[in-house]
């Protein structure tokens, strides 16, 4: 063996190589090693990825739960109004006028199923009577409300007669003096049959009762009060203009006909009349799920930056304790992207499981807390699928300090001190 | 591998006026200086000397876990100073089988799996590695132990696990660092009786002792002294 060896050099030398189900197969064994630990490591992720999937799931239930109990009656009903404050002072009234054919107007609107107008008529301060019976002790002439409506306002404001009929077109246009009352004034004025055609007395005006209204659903102070038809009162009071638009819209077309009946009632200046419309079910879902959201996805990521925190922790203390290991796979022909890798793994592989299990809980937190409260569970096919990612991602963040420590380890240190 | 001659066998481990000098902070300390060496092939190869001597610098450098400050370090022909870090790592796991003093011996794992992690890095085929690794736990005598925790073993069997471990990957050169210097006389002088079998069968060997029973069994000792070789016999 002797003669002088010219050197070669190493090109052709094969790098090491490590197959990834090997490398999964270290960082599972790595894990494994110390169960107790990892659990209480995995632990702060579950709690973590726990808070937030419940969280979102309460949020999605507890707003889907508020659509679902919303009032069907306000959800139908538009109002438009002429009412302009009261800056506009005595003689700058601006009001515009409510047209008398509104209600066809407004029929015309496709998702409109009733429309009435009405608005106060002034009656100069005119008692209202009806005919005298002798009882000294009885109060027999009133103060009372007098309103002009249209014919199709029963509809709208989902009335019931008690007893009669409500008015029509024909007696609009005539002015027949006959009025409709309400419960509540029919009540005062001690009428309760109206097959008598019985009498009521605005000051000194008979008018012929041929209804009287059982229940409004909407606009309930008509049924304190005498209603005419408008064609009567403005023959007999001068009454010019409605300053209420009763609208009865089908479900989900409360939006589009606000939009429409402005402009349908005052194509000139739409802008100058009110309407009041429900609030629309998606923008109250999103208030819902905003305010709950906003809150606790602050506390779950405060938990899952714990749970982080914690898993960073765990594992630097567990390179720490492993240098003697570390130093031992390098001399066996670990790289240092192979230690690297191991941890990261480890690491990664703690959060997914954390995610996993912190995302089972959150679904069954939201099945719980439903079932309490007789919900209908609902919640983002996205999210349980997504927080056992987000917590993997928590997990590789978290051993990527510890991982580069593991990695930056020289093999001689390494296997001195282990 | 080397184009060597027809007359020229390639030294499995050559190393020409190698040092190495370790710095800490100003202060730079010497542990090698002006080494040159050949261990051929088939070689037990014992190094010997004081504590400080450098036996331990020396073991790293020609294990490839080091590098040297100075001077040329020739494995099987190769120049280590040509390699990178992967490239290292790769003859480690293929050519190169350790054995330490303490036997780094992975406490949660079987002594078969312990055996087994040396293939990992190697890339023997996977269903190859558990034969290799019985075989290997045959070899040392440990075949009735393979499914057993280390922590149930003595300290002797923890070292025979160590040196199955090195050699389940077949390498070119086992080093040894004090294989005898946690047992007792009785289960060291075992341990020699497998050296001598290896050796036997044509591994070559350096082993780092300053235990002159283990350097009597070998063809040759290496006496390092603050860093130089001293008797070169």
């Amino acid at each position: 063996m002797t003669g002088i060896v010219m050197p070669v050099n190493g090109e052709e030398v094969a790098p090491a190589k490590m197959s990834l189900r090997d490398l999964a197969a270290e960082a599972v064994a790595g894990i494994f090693a110390r169960p107790g630990r990892t659990v209480l490591t995995v632990l702060g992720t579950v709690l973590g990825i726990g808070a937030l999937v419940a969280t979102l799931g309460v949020a999605k239930t507890a707003g889907n739960q508020i659509v679902g109990r919303f009032d069907e009656l306000a959800a139908t009903s538009v109002v438009v109004t002429n009412e302009q404050g009261f800056f506009f002072g005595p003689g700058g009234d601006s009001r515009i006028e409510i047209p008398a054919d509104a209600e066809s107007r407004l029929l015309r609107l496709n998702g409109v199923t009733a429309a009435g107008s009405f608005g106060s008529v002034e009656v100069g301060g005119a008692l209202v009577r009806s005919v005298p019976i002798p009882d000294p002790l009885a109060q027999t002439e009133f103060q009372m409300s007098v309103y002009a409506a249209s014919p199709g306002l029963l509809d709208a404001v989902r009335g019931d007669l008690a007893t009669g009929r409500w008015f029509d077109w024909g007696h609009s246009e005539r002015g027949d003096r006959i009025v409709v009352l309400g419960t509540g004034a029919a009540q005062r004025l001690n009428i309760t049959r109206v097959d008598q055609q019985p009498v009521v007395f605005i000051g000194d005006d008979a008018y012929v009762v041929i209804g009287i209204v059982d229940s409004v659903r909407r606009q309930p102070e008509l049924l304190n009060g005498l209603i005419l038809p408008e064609g009567t009162a403005r023959q007999e009071y001068g009454y010019t203009s409605a300053t209420t638009v009763q609208i009865d819209v089908e479900i989900g077309a409360a939006t589009l006909i606000a939009e429409q009946a402005a402009v349908a009632l005052s194509p000139n200046e739409p802008t100058l009349l009110r309407v009041q419309k429900p609030p629309e079910p998606q923008d109250l879902r999103r208030d819902v799920e905003g305010d709950v959201n906003a809150l606790f996805l602050v506390l779950g990521g405060v938990s899952l930056l714990v749970g982080a925190i914690g898993i960073a922790n765990v594992t630097l203390v567990s390179v720490l304790e492993r240098v003697g290991e570390i130093g031992l796979r390098r001399a066996l022909g670990a790289a240092r992207r192979h230690v690297a890798g191991q941890f990261l793994m480890e690491s990664t592989a703690m959060g997914l499981v954390g995610g996993i299990i912190g995302a089972s809980l959150g679904v069954l937190l939201v099945v719980g807390i439903s079932a309490a409260r007789t919900w209908t569970p609902v919640l983002d096919p996205v999210v349980p699928l997504v927080a056992p990612v987000v917590g993997a991602v928590t997990g590789l963040f978290a051993g990527l300090y510890p991982a580069l420590r593991a990695a930056a380890l020289e093999p001689v240190e390494a296997l001195r001190s282990g | 591998m080397a184009p060597p001659g027809d007359d020229v066998v390639v030294p499995v481990v050559e190393l020409r006026d190698v040092s190495r000098t370790f710095v800490a902070g100003d202060v730079s300390v010497p542990a090698l200086r002006d080494v040159s060496m050949k261990v051929g092939q088939g070689e037990y190869v014992a190094v010997v000397g004081p504590s400080g001597s450098g036996k331990s610098t020396m073991l790293n450098l020609v294990g490839l876990l080091d590098r040297p400050s100075k001077g040329t370090y020739l494995f099987e022909g190769i120049d280590t100073s040509t390699l990178d870090e992967g490239q290292r790592a790769g003859l480690r796991s293929r050519r190169i089988g350790f054995v330490f003093q303490s036997f780094h011996i992975l406490a949660h794992r079987t002594v078969i799996e312990n055996v087994m992690l040396s293939t990992i890095y190697n890339g023997m085929p996977r269903s190859d590695r558990v034969p290799s690794a019985e075989t290997s736990l045959l070899r040392v005598g440990l075949g009735n132990r393979m499914d057993f925790l280390p922590t149930k073993l003595s300290g002797g069997e923890r070292q025979r696990v160590a040196i199955a471990r090195a050699l389940v990957t077949r390498p070119a050169l086992l080093l040894a660092d004090e294989p005898t210097g946690n047992l007792d006389s009785t289960t060291g002088g075992a341990m020699l009786g497998l050296f001598d079998e290896l050796r036997a069968d044509g591994l070559t060997l350096i082993v780092v002792t300053h235990d002159s029973q283990v350097s009597a069994h070998a063809d040759r000792a290496i006496h390092l002294r603050d860093g130089r070789i001293e008797v070169l016999t």
